[in-house]
């Protein structure tokens, strides 16, 4: 793994709006300045319509963004095209979605290692070990063969993990990655964040309507109507 | 060879997508093998029936014919400023003989694009036994020859094709006419008077009844002197191997010899107008199945592409480029249309077994392998083609409102 500086992601008066250049357009982020450094742990919290998730897109490089910058490891975003995002997206992002999105003609094991493979070159053993090794990490060896819809939610969701690590990712974006999880199970999963986060250093975002598990973050990013109106350490 | 690992990829899971949905696919491939069927089997089957009618047209007369110019009224030009009116008598054509036959024969069988060349005599006569009289064309030629032009000696029913020294072939018909068996005689009258004797060695069933009844076959020599054309030949018959450049041939004959040319072509204009017609209504047979496979392909991918909107908005989301997720489902298409048409392909060819079997029989329907690989190689194109619009709308997919999709 090479050496990732120290600043993961910068948002520097970052905006976006809809429908732009029409009478519908309507602007959902307003400005938004933030920073998350190597092996931070975040939680963006907000109520419904905050615009959380249009956050998450913009910089999972799934958005555009309409003015501003984002920097990705230091390199300004605004003005690639989409193959270069793609490609970005690919190396450097890994997502992790409430509904966990694995592709169900695979198996465990290809879909966690369908980044890699997806990239077009032939997947090497040592990516094969890696692959292994994460979804010992999150307890699932031994479905690695199975299809996903032989498997609970929660351990599809523990697969998405896995899959989202194997790139080994500089930034970990999940949208509510437990919200459709019991209690129990979603402290679990939240707990895999935690640990991947101390083991591998990539920066993690998560965006969760859970109190108990912003509070266990080390900083909570509060986002209202578009705003950032509070961005503090937690005292854990 | 990056290339080539990216489309493994590609097929991968474009194989994973239609094996997931595999009774989808397998009804969409069965929609396919049966249209891939009815077009093998209903161009194997015009394609047979016309090379039948063709063959059975030709087993009877020469590719090319070339005999001597029609005589015609030579009118002096009228002079400067005055008006000619003229009242013109068509000329009789008399029985007329190539001018130095043996030579435009010497050079007609030094061209490469002739199969055979043969001399004939043909001329008019009187055929009786008894009291019973029949007109007859008298054919004198030269066996060797003329049996590479028209395959008389297949189509023998009695006795055999031996003609020279007093032996004649005749047809079925006017055998029947005549009340003739081989080794019967035969009496011939033609050109001033002229009469002869005639031993019946073979008679022929061509399955033209008009030539049937009228043909008599004979020695060269000996139709020359009962024609009154001692030494002369009246047709130079031609065979080519491809038969459809007749006029063309025909057409450089004509200038090669100055003599007058007819095409199998252009005296059997309304056949080949048939035969035209009949391939028009087969190519559209097939454009029309073509469309309905394309449509039915395109309507299955269209689905498919709904069906699996967030796996393509998660693939995106990982890294997947556009152009990745438009070849998976290109290859999706192509990978229908080639197993259908494969299967298709197969039933067709069966059929045409069948037909050939248990049909009625009235002629061997050939399939070639050429069909075959057309029919599959164009379903496969088909399937592609197909595919295109619902691939690129999966392509167009914002990752971003895909992954949401429920």
């Amino acid at each position: 793994m090479q050496e990732l500086p120290e600043e993961v992601l910068r948002l520097q008066g970052l905006r976006k709006s809809y429908n732009v250049g029409t009478e519908l357009e309507v602007e959902i982020l307003h400005g938004l300045d933030l920073h998350l450094r190597r092996g931070e742990l975040a939680a963006l919290v907000g109520p419904s319509g905050s615009g959380k998730s249009t956050l998450l897109n913009v910089i999972g490089l799934l958005d555009a963004l309409t003015a501003g910058e984002l920097f990705m490891l230091g390199a300004p975003t605004s003005a690639m095209d989409d193959e270069a995002r793609t490609q970005l997206r690919n190396q450097r992002i890994g997502f992790v979605f409430q509904f966990h999105h694995l592709i169900t003609a695979f198996s465990v094991l290809e879909n966690v290692l369908m980044p890699l493979t997806i990239r077009g070159d032939k997947v090497k053993p040592q990516q094969v070990d890696r692959a292994r090794a994460l979804l010992r990490e999150v307890g699932l060896e031994k479905f690695a063969n199975k299809k996903p819809n032989a498997i609970s939610g929660g351990q599809q969701q523990r697969v998405a993990i896995a899959r989202a690590l194997v790139t080994e990712p500089a930034l970990l974006l999940a949208d509510e990655p437990t919200g459709n999880l019991d209690t129990h199970t979603a402290g679990d999963v939240f707990e895999l964040f935690r640990r991947f986060n101390r083991e591998i250093g990539c920066a993690v975002l998560v965006v969760t309507h859970d109190p108990r598990l912003s509070a266990s973050c080390e900083r909570t990013i509060n986002l209202v109507d578009g705003f950032i109106v509070s961005d503090a350490k937690n005292v854990l | 060879m990056r290339s080539l690992d990216a489309l493994q990829v590609e097929s991968r899971i474009a194989l994973r997508f239609l094996g997931e949905n595999a009774l989808q696919s397998l009804l969409i491939i069965s929609g396919i093998a049966v249209g891939a069927a009815v077009i093998v089997f209903i161009t194997a089957l015009i394609t047979g029936l016309q090379a039948n009618i063709i063959q059975q047209t030709l087993g009877s007369q020469s590719h090319i014919k070339l005999t001597v110019p029609d005589q015609a009224n030579r009118i002096a030009p009228a002079s400067g400023g005055t008006v000619q009116l003229v009242n013109e008598t068509m000329r009789a054509q008399r029985l007329q003989p190539i001018l130095n036959w043996q030579e435009v024969l010497a050079a007609l069988d030094t061209q490469g694009d002739l199969l055979a060349v043969s001399p004939l005599i043909s001329g008019p006569a009187i055929a009786s036994r008894g009291v019973a009289r029949n007109a007859v064309v008298l054919m004198g030629m030269v066996p060797e020859r003329y049996l590479q032009i028209v395959r008389v000696d297949t189509d023998i029913v009695a006795g055999s094709f031996r003609v020279g020294a007093g032996n004649a072939v005749i047809g079925s018909e006017l055998a029947r006419d005549l009340g003739l068996v081989v080794g019967d005689k035969l009496q011939i009258s033609a050109a001033e008077g002229r009469n002869t004797t005639l031993l019946v060695a073979g008679i022929f069933t061509l399955g033209v009844p008009e030539l049937d009844e009228r043909f008599v076959y004979l020695d060269l020599q000996e139709a020359q002197t009962l024609l009154a054309l001692p030494g002369g030949v009246t047709i130079i018959d031609a065979t080519i191997p491809e038969l459809f450049e007749a006029n063309t041939i025909a057409a450089r004959l004509r200038a090669l010899t100055q003599l007058k040319t007819e095409s199998w072509m252009e005296s059997n204009g309304d056949l080949l107008n048939a035969l035209t017609s009949q391939s028009m209504s087969t190519q559209m047979i097939v454009v029309f199945v073509g469309i309905s496979v394309a449509f039915g392909i395109a309507s299955v991918l269209a689905i498919s592409v709904v069906q699996r909107t967030r796996e393509i908005g998660i693939l995106r989301a990982m890294g997947s480029r556009r152009r990745q997720i438009l070849r998976v489902f290109l290859l999706q298409g192509a990978v229908l249309g080639f197993l259908g048409s494969l299967a298709g392909a197969a039933a067709g060819y069966a059929l045409v077994q069948v037909f050939n079997v248990f049909g009625p029989q009235l002629f061997f329907v050939p399939v070639a392998p050429g069909l075959l690989l057309a029919a599959v190689a164009l379903s496969t194109l088909t399937g592609v083609l197909a595919a295109a619009a619902p691939a690129r709308r999966a392509a167009r997919y914002d990752p971003a409102v895909a992954i949401r999709y429920v």
